[in-house]
């Protein structure tokens, strides 16, 4: 427990903004409309730059969300071939380059299917209906009397038929959409709600060329970047002779802090890069706050209050409980290192890159190259796994620098282990304090949650100040300010306005701009610890009054489908029937991401060991409502892999580092969960058909961080309020309450 | 410095330096795509092939060592014919990954473990794979895809 922070000096403390909402569903990120049209399609309204019927009866879908192993492509696949009446195998789809695609924006914020996907399906039924009506005229007959399969359009009257590819002779379509088609009734789809299997898996288990890695042409040569053993230390001298003379070597390049080698083979080019390293000098500083929690509460903050509901009645509270929960830096680790290949032809550079935002991070890389952004093209071509901002785009920048130097080569610049360990961008330290006062049955009367976190959001966006080899430069591009972007609820204050019906509410945050330690979006962003946060601490409350936290819940919340996705969590974990068992705990907590996509609940069931202290997560249920389900087996899929990741995040993870350097740089450094310690998961949908798309990727981050904990106080009596939950921690608490202080 | 290396059954003759690990000469000197870099240091598993059939990290065995033995990477699991190796064949059915680029490495370590207990338990495979990491979360499909296809094998 930390030192009382009360609603008053909160509210009366140095609030520079604050902003006045009716409730938590404010609309910024909602599945937005323009005219009629999904957002996407409204941005970009011409129908062939999403759909084009090749001679050759190939339909091509392109669109500028990318593939991150989240099944995207086989969704917005289905969503296509409903509409159009197309076999899915009669597809192909081209995603997320910059020269053909639509600029969608990044892939990220579980925005791809409730925006690209409304796009995709939208554009898909224009289509289809423009083609009806072409071959109506064409064969002088009724549209209403045309069928449609596999592109082939029957006439249900007659022998007629003709198929789009005949119709449209290879030519483009050259119409815009217009809004006025509506897409099928959910009673008449054959396609989506349907668990195709994903079109990317075939290629990446037999070992076909899928990613980015994986790209070889006959002029492609190896770079790697030497960086700087320090968050910001300065080369002060480096020695190319002996590296030059290395066999292979073509070319060392070194422009202010940014050193980088090509050489023919990739063996060759880790070779020059480790002996260049060696003969490196750099300034190094001390910037890393060694304790980053109490950094963050000592820090100069720019402070809002994003939410505040005014208490309609003035009954005093019988009780004030009050807690506060910190979260470490913690890292994507993505199990491929970020690479990119790049190529240099003296007017264009072209760049293959598993970039999250290809349109941006383009944007960024011309004005770092001084070039227009049309002279820059970046394909996406996937890499491993990313959940969030990691080395990708900075990896692309790399790349583009060195092929610059060595002009007609495709250079392949591969991160090594140790540098994506120790530049990507990590998730933010976080701490929140939660306070409540509460009636005498124990529920709350006022909700005061305030919460101090760095940076969530610091992807390129156009900006080379944001990639580490333009801050790298002789003539460096600045880094822009980090903001605490979005609308309230959105960036570190993702989910801190609480779902529950408190009468009185008051959520600030205090966003401190400083960022020694680098700092971007990670899965989830500030929902990880928020919700960490608010569903550990209704526990908390709920074992006060001494009331079951499922109902505790249950009575607090007014909306249906919150407490439907809660009420499935726990019918199928069987949690009024637990068999209380030694040293085994049960644990609830439930969360809509941002408060407007998916609802998700989780129940685990722990084991702690009393000896040793080790927390094992010996079963685990996850229900979710994610409005209409595209491909159930892709959704399920992700929930149980979000649920395994955020086990690993909440037991183990933590990324090390002392005054000057970061430590954790392998797996031994940064250990994650491994087979044995990931518990069986029963995934459980609540498909609803007929309501719009509530994206779900991220959805699962934070309530199982606090079922976590839940389940882990249920088995000990032990609180864990700091990230990770460890043996270790448990011992300590363990140790403080025998000794008779209070945890 | 020429040495000879066996390769799903073929025989190359690999003119490369003598500390060069196996991995580069797959991925780089061969052009096999199935052997994945991912930590270069042995503790993940993304780069994992087979040695007489036993799983090997490709990353820290220095090709010169495996004269005279026979490798096995993800692409030399399929028959002469192209038909996909049952693993493969269970990886897709049970739809065992996300981003997968860590499934190679399971596939491989899953065969070697195969070849040496063709009936394992679920702990044995989960044991099995431990030093296989897998960032996605796609752990329970993956022991189910090995589960299928050691019965399918066995069967």
């Amino acid at each position: 427990m930390s030192a009382p922070v009360s609603r008053r000096s909160v509210l009366k403390g140095s609030l520079v903004m604050a902003f006045a909402l009716a409730g938590p569903d404010v609309g910024w990120a909602a599945p937005a409309k323009k005219n009629g049209l999904p957002q996407d399609l409204a941005r970009t309204p011409g129908l062939d730059a999403w759909i084009r019927i090749g001679e050759d009866g190939v339909v091509t879908l392109m669109t500028g969300k990318v593939e991150l192993g989240q099944g995207i492509l086989t969704a917005l696949g289905q969503l296509c071939a409903e509409e159009l009446d197309v076999e899915p195998s009669r597809l192909r789809v081209v995603s997320g380059d910059t020269r053909v695609c639509p600029p969608e924006g990044p892939t990220a914020g579980s925005m791809s299917i409730p925006n690209g996907g409304a796009a995709v399906r939208q554009a898909s039924a224009e289509v289809r209906a423009l083609l009806v009506d072409m071959a109506a005229k064409q064969l002088r007959i009724p549209a209403k009397r045309l069928t449609v399969r596999d592109g082939t359009l029957q006439d249900t009257g007659g022998s007629a038929r003709i198929t789009y590819w005949e119709l449209v002779g290879g030519k483009r379509l050259q119409r815009e959409a217009t809004g006025t088609v509506a897409p099928k009734p959910a009673a008449q789809r054959k396609q989506v709600g349907r668990s195709l299997p994903r079109v990317d898996l075939p290629a990446k288990v037999t070992g076909e060329a899928r990613f980015v890695q994986d790209l070889r042409s006959d002029t492609l040569v190896h770079g790697r970047v030497v960086r700087a053993p320090t968050p910001g230390a300065s080369l002060v001298s480096v020695d190319f002779a002996p590296v030059t003379a290395m066999p292979g070597v073509l070319k060392v390049v070194r422009d202010g802090d940014f050193l980088g080698v090509i050489a023919t083979g990739e063996w060759r080019a880790v070779k020059a890069a480790a002996a260049l390293a060696a003969t490196a000098r750099w300034k190094e500083r001390a910037p890393l706050p060694v304790d980053p929690h109490a950094w963050l509460l000592a820090q100069p903050t720019q402070d809002t209050v994003i939410h505040s509901v005014e208490r309609p009645t003035d009954v005093a509270p019988t009780r004030t409980l009050e807690a506060t929960y910190r979260r470490p830096y913690q890292m994507h680790a993505s199990i491929g290192p970020s690479c990119a290949v790049a190529a240099w032809d003296g007017a264009t550079m072209t760049v293959h890159t598993h970039s999250q935002s290809v349109f941006e991070t383009g944007e960024a890389l011309a004005k770092l190259l001084g070039l227009s952004k049309e002279h820059v093209h970046c394909r996406h071509q996937e890499g491993a796994g990313c959940y969030g901002h990691n080395g990708a785009d900075d990896v692309a920048a790399d790349a583009a620098l060195l092929a610059r130097a060595l002009p007609g080569h495709s250079v392949r610049v591969q991160w090594s282990r140790e540098d994506e360990h120790t530049n990507e961008p990590y998730g933010s330290a976080m701490v929140t304090r939660v306070r409540a006062g509460v009636d005498a049955n124990g529920d709350v009367l006022d909700w005061d949650y305030a919460l101090w976190s760095t940076a969530h959001g610091t992807r390129p966006g156009g900006e080379p100040g944001n990639l580490l080899a333009g801050r790298s430069l002789a003539k460096p591009f600045a880094q822009p300010e980090p903001r605490n972007g979005g609308p309230p609820n959105y960036s570190a204050d993702r989910n801190a306005i609480p779902l529950y019906a408190f009468p009185g509410q008051a959520v600030t945050t205090h966003f401190v701009k400083a960022m020694p330690v680098r700092v971007s979006s990670m899965r989830g962003l500030g929902a990880y610890a928020n919700v960490f946060s608010i569903e550990s601490f209704v526990d908390e409350l709920a074992h006060a009054a001494n009331v079951d936290p499922v109902a505790f819940r249950l009575r607090q919340l007014r909306d249906e489908r919150a407490k439907a996705v809660i009420t499935r969590a726990t019918e199928r974990f069987n949690w009024a029937g637990f068999q209380r068992r030694p040293h085994h705990g049960r644990g609830l907590a439930f969360a809509r991401y941002k408060n407007l996509a998916a609802y998700c609940a989780v129940c685990l069931e722990v084991f702690v060991d009393p000896d040793t202290h080790v927390p094992r997560v010996v079963r685990a249920v996850i229900a979710a409502d994610a409005g209409e389900v595209v491909n159930p087996d892709g959704l399920a899929n992700q929930l149980e892999g979000g649920l395994i990741q955020s086990l690993s995040w909440t037991l183990k993870e933590a990324v090390r580092y002392d005054a000057r350097r970061i430590l954790s740089r392998d797996w031994e450094g940064y250990p994650i969960l491994t087979f044995s310690e990931a518990p069986p998961v029963d995934v459980q949908l609540i498909d609803r058909p007929e309501e719009p798309f509530l994206g779900a990727g991220e959805a699962s981050q934070g309530p199982t961080a606090a079922a976590l904990a839940n389940a882990v106080f249920d088995a000990t009596g032990l609180r864990v309020r700091d990230l990770p939950l460890t043996a270790e921690r448990l011992r300590t608490l363990r140790e403080i309450q025998a000794s008779g202080h209070p945890g | 410095m020429a040495f000879t290396l066996n390769v799903n059954g073929a025989a190359h003759v690999i003119d490369e330096e003598e500390d060069i690990p196996l991995l580069y000469v797959l991925r780089d000197t061969l052009r096999l795509n199935g052997a994945k870099y991912g930590c270069g240091v042995g503790q993940c598993g993304a780069c994992t092939v087979l040695r007489d059939g036993a799983p090997v990290r490709s990353c820290v065995v220095p090709a010169v060592s495996l004269q005279g033995r026979e490798v096995t990477t993800l692409e030399g699991l399929r028959a002469p014919d192209g038909a996909l190796h049952a693993l493969q064949r269970a990886f897709l059915a049970e739809q065992a990954g996300q981003c997968a680029y860590c499934i190679p490495g399971m596939i491989l370590s899953a065969a070697g473990l195969l070849r040496r207990k063709p009936s394992p338990t679920e702990a044995d495979i989960r044991t099995a794979l431990d030093a296989n990491l897998c960032r996605c979360g796609s752990h329970n499909r993956i022991v189910r895809a090995v589960q299928r296809a050691a019965a399918e094998l066995s069967g």
